[in-house]
């Protein structure tokens, strides 16, 4: 069956390019390699869109057996958007690589082992996302930690290996609270499914979840916030992400934001779905809700104290995932779907950011804010990229954010108008923050260092224009799709 | 079902608890390598004899790997860093030991209170398995935040996951247990090797302001 066979193919790309990828010394067939080893997985992914392996049956009390792998209507779109991010930001990585190598800020060991490592993250992140196991997801997710933790230490100045193992110490408390709550889930359907595979599988748990002790549920879910809202950033547990991304190489920081927080995120649904698919059981909504405004507020004021580029961005990462994590929180059809939107908006924007960011920083050779102004004069191509992706990341209208944070601010009055006031706060001050930041950076008189620039534009702005684009007009098939996973969510 | 073979795994978890709040209060790093290697030896233990009472002969393979990894392996090379760092005879300094023993306690009646009404529907063995080893997990928590070294800090996440694995063991007929223990046996290894190359004495968050400003780029 072609399809299952595409399903593989999403996977073995990736895997077998890392393991390439670590024989080959020459930075330029290893850069190629990558491009093309994204490409494909890219190319796999979206077949999937149109072909997809019908593995079991939604109605069908037991899937086929030995199915560890499913896509269905709610994980694709992850698939999809990862393999997108994956792939344009293999394009910036070879532009950014090659004027580090020329810089000798990186040698070409470091250089193999970053190619390899790459790969390796897209292959844990899509078989997390894959995975029709709660264990598979949680060890693949495991997998795509360390292999990020080890590209964040890959200047090995101080900085960088501070940022490393903080993300690898707080990672790995998340990933085990994560796992001791996927093991509660195992009870709780163990007791219903019969003990084995089935009790694990997303396919059969949704199924049988009314079915589930409730209080088991309550306690496996508070672990399991706790532990996969550390990887998605949430505050309080967010202290490792403005590190990581500001120490690692730029193509790691757009990988970030753009695909591994979104992945956690994806964890935290599907176990949502099952906490809501139980009545009994702690309603999942509050927490949520709770965690994601405290977020949005806490990153909102953050913003005014940065100091350092890619910091300013990393905070906003926070709060744009606190607004989702609200988002699914709230819950309801336009809820998810103002969701949905926000994150597919967030990972397109942040990672065009980042490779704005990622040229500025090279051009200037400080990420300090301080030694960054008036980009607009002396580089008018970066300096209105940064102008246009910052104006994009704050909301405003010709974008696509603006939408699906005008649609959520409009749920939430409808359903909880207080915590709307909140969210609209936070919105704001944030809002107010980048702009002011935005407004040194871009405008006012030159700083730092003006020369030339070897900047790749392509998947600049293919993500530009795909935001512009989305924030006039959406094509309705997609947003049919969009709005029949915002049903599934619940 | 108070037959001798609940017995024993009710005692073996209680052991692992008991070595938890041994590491608790031991402020001498070459100690607690100690406790953490005995802690990991009552854990193999208590893998082999749930491989035994639910005849699953491949969490052998977790119980050994707990014992030769986890008890031989990872202290030998973490006596030899502390020795290569110069930290061996190092004391270190926590908050009082009466007051991290006493949220010890208080953590253990937490832990016991959440999980057995909430499990009241499954097995008692899985249920005293679970509350015990969420103390486990509890303790290692409040080790981790209690200590500023960075490889008592790991010892802490360690003992931490021993529990993990101890819940993942007495869940009956969990697929995968194996390959999650070993999955986070390489993370173990990942770590302890990173303490050696990185040379991490302390952990970073210091209360002295420069210092972290320093760190984190943004001096102004």
């Amino acid at each position: 069956m072609p399809a299952s066979a595409m399903l593989q193919a999403v996977l073995v790309i990736p895997l077998a390019a890392a393991a390439i990828l670590a024989l080959i010394p020459s930075y330029r067939w290893s850069a190629g390699l990558t491009m093309l080893a994204s490409a494909l997985t890219l190319f796999a992914a979206s077949w999937l869109v149109f072909d997809r392996p019908i593995l079991d049956h939604p109605g069908l009390d037991h899937p086929a057996p030995g199915s560890l792998l499913f896509v269905d209507d709610l994980n694709i779109v992850f698939l999809v958007l990862g393999a997108f991010v994956g792939f344009t930001s293999s394009l910036f990585s070879a532009g950014y690589i090659a004027h580090e190598l020329r810089i000798g800020r990186l040698v070409a060991r470091d250089v193999r082992f970053y190619h390899a490592m790459l790969q390796l993250m897209t292959f844990g992140m899509n078989l997390a996302l894959a995975a029709n196991n709660i264990g598979l997801m949680w060890a693949a997710l495991e997998l795509a930690t360390l292999a990020t933790v080890l590209m964040v230490g890959l200047y090995r100045t101080r900085a960088a290996i501070e940022a490393a193992w903080k993300y690898l110490i707080l990672g790995s408390v998340g990933i085990a609270l994560a796992l001791f709550g996927t093991i509660l889930v195992y009870l709780a359907a163990g007791d219903v499914l019969g003990a084995g595979g089935d009790a694990m599988a997303w396919t059969t748990l949704l199924a049988a979840a009314p079915r589930f002790d409730p209080h088991l549920l309550t306690l496996a879910f508070v672990f399991l916030l706790i532990g996969y809202g550390t990887k998605i950033g949430l505050v309080p547990m967010h202290a490792w992400l403005p590190d990581a991304h500001a120490e690692g190489p730029t193509p790691v920081s757009a990988v970030l934001s753009g695909l591994l927080l979104n992945v956690a995120l994806y964890a935290l649904l599907r176990f949502k779905m099952i906490l809501a698919a139980n009545p009994a059981a702690i309603a999942p909504g509050p927490l949520m809700q709770i965690l994601g405004l405290l977020s949005v507020l806490f990153a909102a004021f953050m913003l005014y104290r940065r100091r350092d580029i890619k910091r300013l961005f990393a905070y906003s990462s926070i709060e744009h995932m606190g607004i989702m994590v609200f988002a699914f929180g709230l819950a309801g059809p336009l809820a998810n779907f103002a969701g949905l939107l926000q994150m597919v908006f967030h990972s397109l924007t942040k990672s065009a950011i980042f490779f704005t960011v990622g040229h500025i920083a090279q051009v200037k050779g400080s990420q300090r804010l301080a030694d960054i102004g008036g980009l607009t004069v002396t580089h008018p191509l970066l300096g209105w990229s940064l102008v246009a992706g910052v104006a994009a990341i704050a909301g405003l209208p010709p974008f696509g954010i603006f939408m699906s944070e005008f649609l959520l601010l409009g749920a939430t009055i409808d359903r909880a108008p207080i915590l709307a006031g909140v969210l609209g706060l936070g919105l704001l001050v944030a809002f107010g923050a980048l702009l002011m930041r935005l407004h040194s950076l871009a405008f006012g008189a030159p700083r730092g260092p003006a020369g030339p620039i070897t900047a790749s534009i392509v998947p600049l702005a293919a993500h530009l224009l795909l935001m512009l684009a989305a924030g006039i007009w959406l094509p309705p098939p997609l947003v049919a799709w969009l709005q029949h996973v915002a049903r599934m969510l619940g | 079902m108070h037959s001798l073979s609940f017995d024993f795994a009710h005692m073996l978890a209680g052991g692992l608890v008991l070595t938890s709040f041994m590491m608790l209060y031991q402020d001498r790093l070459s100690a607690l390598i100690n406790a953490l290697a005995l802690q990991a030896l009552l854990l193999g233990a208590a893998v082999a004899w749930q491989a035994a009472i639910q005849a699953a002969p491949h969490l052998i393979i977790t119980a050994l790997l707990a014992i030769g990894f986890k008890a031989i392996a990872i202290p030998m090379a973490l006596r030899r860093i502390i020795r290569s760092l110069g930290i061996h005879r190092e004391i270190e300094t926590m908050g009082g030991t009466g007051l991290t023993m006493l949220a010890g306690i208080f953590l253990v009646a937490l832990a016991l209170q959440v999980v057995l009404p909430a499990t009241a529907g499954s097995d008692a063995m899985a249920r005293e398995d679970i509350a015990l080893a969420l103390c486990v997990v509890l303790l290692g928590l409040l080790m981790m935040v209690t200590r500023r070294n960075a490889a008592s800090q790991v010892i802490g996440f360690m003992s931490l996951e021993n529990g993990i694995v101890l819940a993942a063991t007495g869940a009956r007929g969990m697929p995968l247990v194996v390959e999650i223990s070993v999955a986070f046996s390489v993370l173990i290894a990942f770590i302890v090797v990173g303490i050696f190359l990185f040379r991490i004495r302390e952990r970073f968050d210091t209360v002295d302001v420069q210092a972290l400003d320093r760190f984190r780029g943004e001096r102004r």
